[in-house]
C-alpha cells in the first residue's frame, strides 16, 4: 500500500514539477520576445559584436553542459544506490555551476565597466534582463543542489530524497536547454552583428 | 519517471546526449566565430541547429517520451510549445509591424526604408 | 531608515480618512471580537493551517466577499462623481483621487473578486468531483491562498499609508513610469498584483496535476463533469500565461526601481512593448474567469432542467477551442496601436471565430433546457440573466472586434459597456449561481429562495440599466475614466440614469447580505440532506457537511453523471472502513505569504535592509518547508464510523 503511494506521489511530484517547467519556458519565451523587440535600440551605444566576449562565452556553454552531464551521471549513480559516488557527481555539478555563474558575473562586471550597464540603453535593459534571469534560476539551483547534498549526507536516500534528486536533476538539464537558446540568439546572433 | 531500461543505457544516453551537444555547439560557435555564412543563411542554419540541440537534450537528458501513456509531458510540452510560438512569434510579429508603420527605426532600417521608397517613385 | 516611508504617507484628504477611519475600525472591532471570544488558536488551528482544500476555498471566499464590497462601494464612487458631483459644487473626489478609484476599482474586481471567487469553487468543487480527498500538493495550495491574501493587504494598505496606482487597472506605461507617476501608487499595483499573481500561477499547476493525476478510478477525460473540464481549461490558461504577467510586471518594476528602460520613453524604451505583452496575459485572463462560469452553468442546468447536459463532447470541444483561440487575440485590444492592416485583419478574425464556440455553448444550455422539467429556482434565474446579457455582451463583442468599428469607440463607454457585459453577465452572474447551487454543500442548509430572487432580479435589471445607456455615451463621445465633462454635451442624463442603475445593483447586494445573515438565523428549518437539489455529480455522494477526508471510500466512477448512476443503480453507501492519511497542518503557507508581503512592502517604500532581511528569511523558510519529514495524519476507521453517523445524508 505504502509503495503504490509513493509511485503515485513520484508521479504526480514529477508531472507537477514539469508543469512548472513548462511556465518557466513561458517566463523566458517573454524575456526572449522583449530582448529581440528592444535589441536594436541600442540609443547609440555600440552593438553586441562589440561587446561580446566569444571564447568566454563558449567556456560558459561547456561548463554549463559538463555540469548537465555530472548531474545525470549523479542520478545513474543514486539508481545503483552509491552514495559516495553520488556525491562526488553533485560536487562536480555544483563545481560546473558555480564556475558558470562566476563567468557571468565577471561578463556583467565588464559591461558596466565599460559603461554599458541596464541602465545604458534598452537594448542592454533586455540583456541584462533575459541572461541575469537565467542567472537567477542557476543561483538557485546551486542552492538546491547544496541543501540536497546535506540531506541526502544526513538522511541518506530515503523516497523523498530520490525525489528532489531527481527534480534538481530535471530543473538543471532545464536551464541547460534554455542557455541553448540565449547561447544562439543572443550571444552567436549577436556576434554575426545583429542580422 | 520509471526507467525502462538499465543503468548501463542510462550511462550511455547521457554520454551520447553530451557528445551531441558538445559537437552542435562546437558547429554552431564556429558557423558564427569563423563567419562561414551570413545573413539569412546563417540565421537559418543556427535556428536548425539550435532546435536539434533542443531535441538531443529533450530526448537524452529531459527522457522525454519515455513515460507511459498517456504521455502527459509529451502533451504538456507540445502545448507550452504551440503557445510559446504563438506568444514570442506573434509579439515579435505586431512590434514589427508597429515599428514598421510608425517609423520608429534604427538608422540602417531608416536608410533602408527611405531607399525602397525612393524606388517606388515617392 | 525607512526608506521613503514617512509621517507625510499617511491621507489627508477628507474622503480617504473616512474611508481608512470606518475600515479600520471595521477590522479592529472583528479583531477584538476574536481576542475576546479567544478565538485566536481555533482559527489559526482550523483555519489559517489548514491545508484541507475546502477550508481555502472558504478563505478564497471571504476573501472575495469582502473585496466585493470594496469594489461596488469604488463603482458607487466612480458612478456618483460621473452622475452628479462633476456639476455641483460639491465636487468631493477630486481627479487625482478619482483616478485611484477607478484604477482600484478594476483591479479589485478582477484580481481580488474574481480570480479569488474562482479560486474558492476550484478549491471546493473539484476535488469533489473528481472524487479525491485533496489537492496534488496540499502545502502548495495553502502558500497559493496567503499569497493571495497578501497581495489582498497590500492592496488595501495603499489606503493607509501612501497612495494607490492612478494608471488604470493595468497602469500602461509612460505614464505608470517613475518619470510621470513618482509616488508609491504603482508600486503597490505591481508588487500586490506580483504575489498574488505567483499564487495564481502555483495554483493552477497545481490544479492541473490535480485533475490529471487523482481522479477517481474509472472516470476517464471524457467522464469528467464540465465543471471540471472548464477548470483544466481555465487553469492551463493561468499555468501559460501569467508568466507573461509575471515577466511584465517585473519589468515595469525594474524599469521603476533600477532605472532599465524597457517602456520608457527615452533610450530606445518601448511602452508599446509593454502593451503587447500585458495583453497577452490579459486577454486570456478573461477567459480564465468565465470558462468556470460556463463550467458552473453546465452543472446547474441539467440538475434544474432534470435531463442529462445536451452536447457534453461538443460543450469539451467548445472549452478547449475558446481556450486555444483566447491566446491569439490578444492584439483587439489595441487596434489603434497602428500595427496595420495585415495584423488588425488577422486578429479581428481570430476574434469573430471565438464567438463560434461560445454561441454553441448558449445553444448547448437552451437545449438542455428544452423539454425538460425546468425548476426555476434562484440559481436558474440566474443563469437565464446570464444566457441574456452575456449574448448581448457578445454581439457587442463582435462589433468591437471589427477594427474600423473599434477605431470609432475604442476607449470610450462603449467599450466599458461591453466588458461590464461580459464580466457581471458572465462570471458575476455564474458565480452567485454557483453559490446558491453549491451552498448547501458548503454548510449544510440552504439559501432562503426567495430573497435569493429577488437579488437576482435586482442584479439584472440593475446591470442592464446601469449599463445599456454606458453604450449610447460610447456613441456620442464620451470616453471612459472621465471625472468631468462639459454639462452642453447632454450626457448627464444618461449618466444619472447608469447612476441608478448602480444603486439597484447595490440593493441587490444589500439583498444579498440580507439573505445570507436571514439563512443564517433560520438554518434550522432550511436545513438540508446532502443532496438536496438531486445531483448528479460526485460532489453530491459527500455526507454534509463534507468531513476533512471528504470520501471515506472512494468512490468508482462508470459514467459521465457518476452520483446520478449511483442513486439510480442503488449503490450502497459503504459501511466497512479504512484508515485514511490526510495532509497535517502547517504554518508553513502563513508564513511564506506573510514574508513575501513583507518583502513587497518594503520594495514599495525602498526600505532595503528590510528587503534583504525578509528575502534571506523567506528563502529560509521557503527551504525549511521542503523538509518536513512527517505531512500526515491518520484517521482511524473508528473515527470515521463516529464522523460519518453524524453527517447529513441523502437517502439512496
Amino acid at each position: 500500500m505504502n509503495k503504490l503511494k509513493d509511485t503515485a506521489l513520484s508521479y504526480r511530484t514529477e508531472l507537477g514539477f514539469w508543469m512548472y517547467l513548462m511556465t518557466d519556458c513561458i517566463l523566458f519565451g517573454c524575456l526572449f520576445a522583449t530582448y529581440a523587440v528592444l535589441r536594436g535600440s541600442t540609443a547609440g551605444g555600440p552593438s553586441e559584436a562589440e561587446l561580446f566576449d566569444m571564447p568566454m562565452v563558449l567556456a560558459q556553454t561547456l561548463a554549463l553542459l559538463t555540469s548537465t552531464l555530472t548531474a545525470g551521471l549523479m542520478l545513474v549513480a543514486m539508481h545503483r544506490k552509491r552514495s559516495v559516488e553520488f556525491k562526488v557527481w553533485l560536487g562536480v555539478t555544483i563545481a560546473f555551476g558555480a564556475a558558470f555563474f562566476a563567468m557571468e558575473l565577471n561578463e556583467f562586471a565588464l559591461l558596466i565597466a565599460e559603461g554599458q550597464s541596464w541602465q545604458s540603453s534598452a537594448a542592454r535593459s533586455g540583456f541584462f534582463a533575459l541572461v541575469g534571469t537565467h542567472g537567477l534560476h542557476i543561483l538557485v539551483g546551486l542552492l538546491w543542489a547544496t541543501v540536497l547534498a546535506v540531506v541526502v549526507h544526513r538522511r541518506g536516500f530515503t523516497q523523498k530524497n530520490i525525489r528532489q534528486a531527481k527534480l534538481f536533476a530535471l530543473f538543471w538539464h532545464f536551464l541547460d536547454v534554455i542557455w541553448i537558446f540565449i547561447f544562439t540568439f543572443v550571444y552567436l546572433v549577436g556576434a554575426s552583428n545583429g542580422i | 519517471m520509471e526507467y525502462k531500461s538499465s543503468a548501463y543505457q542510462i550511462y550511455m544516453k547521457y554520454l551520447v546526449g553530451f557528445t551531441l551537444s558538445v559537437l552542435i555547439t562546437f558547429g554552431s560557435y564556429f558557423l558564427v566565430v569563423n563567419k562561414l555564412a551570413d545573413g539569412y543563411m546563417l540565421l537559418i542554419m543556427l535556428f536548425i541547429l539550435a532546435f536539434s540541440q533542443l531535441f538531443v537534450q529533450l530526448l537524452f537528458f529531459l527522457h522525454l517520451g519515455e513515460e507511459k501513456k498517456p504521455r502527459l509531458r509529451v502533451q504538456a510540452f507540445t502545448f507550452m510549445f504551440i503557445i510559446l510560438v504563438i506568444i514570442v512569434g506573434g509579439s515579435i510579429w505586431v512590434m514589427h509591424h508597429l515599428n514598421y508603420n510608425m517609423m520608429n527605426f534604427t538608422s540602417e532600417q531608416k536608410e533602408h526604408y527611405m531607399m525602397t521608397q525612393r524606388d517606388k517613385g515617392f | 531608515m525607512f526608506g521613503r516611508l514617512s509621517l507625510d504617507a499617511f491621507p489627508t484628504d477628507i474622503i480617504t480618512i473616512g474611508g481608512v477611519a470606518s475600515g479600520g475600525a471595521v477590522v479592529l472591532a472583528i479583531l477584538a471580537f476574536i481576542t475576546y471570544k479567544k478565538k485566536w488558536r481555533y482559527l489559526w488551528n482550523e483555519w489559517f493551517t489548514s491545508l484541507d482544500p475546502k477550508k481555502i476555498g472558504t478563505m478564497y471566499a471571504i476573501v472575495a466577499a469582502i473585496m466585493l464590497l470594496r469594489g461596488v462601494a469604488d463603482a458607487v464612487m466612480i458612478r456618483a462623481q460621473q452622475a452628479v458631483l462633476s456639476q455641483t459644487d460639491l465636487n468631493l473626489i477630486d481627479s487625482d483621487m478619482f483616478q485611484q478609484v477607478f484604477s482600484a476599482h478594476g483591479t479589485i474586481m478582477i484580481f481580488f473578486v474574481a480570480m479569488g471567487g474562482m479560486f474558492a469553487f476550484i478549491n471546493w468543487i473539484v476535488p469533489l468531483q473528481i472524487g479525491a480527498r485533496d489537492v496534488a500538493f496540499p502545502l502548495l495550495n495553502s502558500i497559493s491562498f496567503w499569497l493571495f491574501a497578501g497581495g489582498m493587504v497590500l492592496m488595501n494598505l495603499s489606503l493607509a499609508l501612501g497612495e494607490f496606482s492612478g494608471a488604470g487597472w493595468l497602469a500602461y506605461p509612460p505614464l505608470s513610469g517613475l518619470e510621470y507617476s513618482p509616488g508609491t501608487g504603482v508600486d503597490y499595483w505591481i508588487w500586490s498584483l506580483q504575489i498574488a499573481g505567483v499564487g495564481s500561477l502555483l495554483s493552477g499547476v497545481n490544479f492541473l496535476t490535480t485533475i490529471f493525476t487523482m481522479r477517481a478510478k474509472g472516470m476517464t477525460l471524457m467522464k469528467m463533469p464540465v465543471f471540471t473540464w472548464s477548470i483544466v481549461t481555465s487553469m492551463l490558461l493561468v499555468a501559460f500565461v501569467f508568466p507573461i504577467l509575471t515577466v511584465t510586471l517585473t519589468l515595469l518594476g525594474l524599469d521603476r526601481l533600477i532605472g532599465t528602460h524597457f517602456f520608457t520613453s527615452d533610450l530606445g524604451g518601448n511602452p508599446m512593448m509593454y502593451i503587447n505583452l500585458i495583453w497577452a496575459w490579459g486577454h486570456p485572463e478573461v477567459y480564465i474567469l468565465v470558462l468556470p462560469a460556463f463550467g458552473i452553468f453546465s452543472e446547474l442546468v441539467p440538475v434544474f432542467s432534470r435531463k442529462k447536459l445536451f452536447g457534453y463532447k461538443s460543450m469539451v470541444f467548445a472549452l478547449s477551442s475558446i481556450m486555444l483561440l483566447s491566446f491569439m487575440v490578444w492584439l483587439h485590444h489595441f487596434f489603434t496601436m497602428g500595427a496595420g492592416a495585415n495584423v488588425n485583419a488577422f486578429f479581428g478574425i481570430t476574434t469573430m471565430l471565438i464567438a463560434v464556440p461560445t454561441g454553441v455553448k448558449v445553444f448547448n444550455w437552451i437545449f438542455t433546457m428544452w423539454r425538460g422539467k425546468v425548476k426555476f429556482t434562484s440559481s436558474m434565474i440566474w443563469f437565464m440573466g446570464f444566457a441574456i446579457t452575456f449574448t448581448i455582451g457578445g454581439l457587442t463583442g463582435v462589433m468591437l472586434a471589427v477594427p474600423g468599428i473599434d477605431f470609432q469607440v475604442h476607449n470610450s463607454l462603449f467599450l466599458v459597456a461591453h466588458f461590464h457585459n461580459m464580466i457581471i453577465g458572465g462570471v458575476v452572474f455564474g458565480f452567485f449561481a454557483g453559490l446558491t447551487y453549491w451552498w448547501p454543500k458548503f454548510t449544510g442548509w440552504k439559501l432562503h429562495e426567495g430573497l435569493g430572487k429577488i437579488a437576482a432580479w435586482l442584479w439584472i435589471v440593475g446591470f442592464l440599466v446601469a449599463f445599456l445607456p454606458l453604450y449610447a455615451l460610447g456613441f456620442m463621445g464620451a470616453v471612459r475614466r472621465l471625472d468631468d465633462y462639459d454639462p452642453s454635451f447632454g450626457w448627464q442624463s444618461l449618466f444619472i440614469v447608469a447612476g441608478i442603475g448602480v444603486m439597484i445593483i447595490g440593493l441587490g447586494v444589500v439583498t444579498q447580505i440580507t439573505q445570507i445573515g436571514y439563512s443564517w438565523l433560520k438554518r434550522k428549518q432550511l436545513k438540508v440532506n446532502s443532496d438536496p437539489w438531486d445531483g448528479r455529480t460526485l460532489e453530491w455522494a459527500t455526507p454534509t457537511p463534507v468531513p476533512d477526508y471528504s470520501f471515506a471510500k472512494l468512490p468508482i466512477v462508470s459514467d459521465r453523471d457518476a452520483w446520478w448512476e449511483m442513486k439510480h443503480a442503488k449503490t450502497k453507501v459503504p459501511t466497512k472502513y479504512e484508515d485514511i492519511e490526510i495532509p497535517k497542518n502547517t504554518g508553513y503557507g502563513v508564513y511564506i505569504g506573510l514574508l513575501s508581503t513583507i518583502v513587497a512592502f518594503s520594495i514599495i517604500w525602498h526600505i532595503w535592509w528590510l528587503v534583504i532581511l525578509s528575502g534571506v528569511a523567506l528563502v529560509v523558510v521557503a527551504i525549511s518547508s521542503t523538509l518536513r519529514e512527517k505531512t500526515e495524519r491518520v484517521i482511524t476507521a473508528a473515527d470515521i464510523i463516529a464522523i460519518e453517523g453524524k453527517r447529513q445524508r441523502s437517502v439512496l
